[in-house]
């Protein structure tokens, strides 16, 4: 973020338009390197989702998997901020304590 | 620099978007390569929409393509334009806008190959899109210039590009930012050239600011290049021209293009806080 987009920011305004662009292509580009369809994303999405919420409880509204690039690698990125752990069913030993809710672990996964 | 059997070099410009600048840049480029004294040839692979030769102002001498060449009803310095007042430098049309097939990729790689014989550098204007035409192109050269605006359409389509001529085997692939504007960068309504390079993760060979002299010079038909312009297009062209003959010769920065506290204010507000 720029001092532009900060001032912006605080006065309501709207990003300037090249933070936008900027934003826009990353994600345009990052769909046309991967080839994947917004359907495969939001059903590869909601199964993430599905699996994690199965050993901590997470914020789903907050969740986010997102594709990024970066010198051009798309990666596949989840953004999942744990309300807390949940104690797994089979197991004996129950996990010390919740951890606390700001806990905001990314989990990145590569892809050509 | 890779160095061929021959030593000489054969370089794609492209773009994936029409409009950008491609066949701008094969003229002055061209030009530009030929007054430092290398033998420079230029390819127009796009027949159907041919234009290299208005640029430089020599349509109403072309008489055969690549064509007749290949098909045996020339010699290729029967076909070859020369340019009078740059010897060094000449044009071969790759076929007549009234040709209704594309030449094959082998038609082009063998055009190529005869030119490389005969000169130091073979510069191949591109066709726009990613079909035959850029196919056929793309199989023939070793090197490429990627050429794009810092506008959305025109850096996605020049990743659709870059990513094709990554999976030839192309290299080095680099960069020319064309049509910058200082002023919108500064107030960033205009892609930085950072971000764009960084999208696009390409090394920057050369970045052309926007400048109505290069309007005058096509309705000329005479390259910037060609009469020691000192428009800042033409001298970024000149620049281009030497990196691509290797000599080290630092980019501009459009942020200092600019003076005065209007400028000032424009730099300290693209600062990055976090």
């Amino acid at each position: 973020m720029t001092l532009r987009d900060f001032i912006n920011k605080l006065l309501g305004r709207q990003p300037a338009s090249a933070t936008t662009a900027k934003q826009r292509l990353q994600l345009v580009l990052a769909h046309d390197r991967s080839d994947l369809n917004p359907e495969l994303l939001e059903q590869m999405r909601r199964e993430i989702l599905e699996v994690v919420s199965r050993y901590v409880e997470i914020d789903i509204e907050e969740g986010d998997v997102s594709l990024e690039t970066e010198d051009r690698v798309t990666a596949l990125v989840a953004n999942l901020p744990i309300r807390r752990t949940k104690p797994l069913p089979q197991q004996e030993s129950k996990p010390d304590s919740d951890v606390p809710g700001e806990a905001d672990p990314v989990w990145t996964a590569s892809q050509a | 620099m890779p160095v061929t059997t021959s030593g000489s070099r054969s370089i794609l410009i492209c773009s994936g978007k029409g409009g950008v600048g491609k066949t701008t840049l094969t003229a002055n480029l061209g030009i530009a390569l030929a007054r430092q004294g290398m033998r420079t040839a230029v390819l127009d692979a796009d027949f159907g929409l041919r234009n290299l030769d208005l640029l430089l102002g020599l349509e109403n001498r072309i008489v055969y393509t690549a064509q007749e060449v290949l098909s045996g009803n020339c010699r290729l310095d029967q076909a070859l334009v020369k340019h009078k007042l740059e010897p060094n430098l000449a044009l071969l049309p790759a076929g007549n806008p009234r040709m209704l097939e594309w030449l094959k990729p082998e038609d082009m790689q063998t055009i190529v190959g005869m030119l490389r014989d005969s000169f130091d550098i073979v510069l191949i204007d591109c066709p726009a899109g990613i079909e035959d035409g850029f196919k056929n192109a793309a199989g023939a050269a070793e090197e490429a210039i990627v050429i794009t605006t810092p506008e959305v359409s025109a850096v996605r389509d020049a990743d659709r590009v870059i990513g094709l001529l990554n999976t030839r085997g192309i290299k080095p692939i680099q960069l020319v930012l064309n049509r910058v504007r200082p002023k919108m960068m500064a107030n960033q309504e205009m892609l930085a050239v950072d971000d764009v390079t960084d999208i696009l993760a390409l090394p920057l060979l050369g970045l052309v600011l926007e400048d109505e002299q290069v309007i005058v010079s096509t309705n000329r038909g005479e390259p910037l290049t060609l009469n020691g312009s000192s428009s800042p297009a033409a001298q970024a062209y000149n620049n281009i021209a030497r990196r691509v003959c290797g000599e080290d010769v630092p980019l501009i920065d459009p942020a200092k293009v600019r003076r005065g506290l209007r400028a000032k204010i424009g730099r300290l507000m693209q600062t990055k806080i976090f």
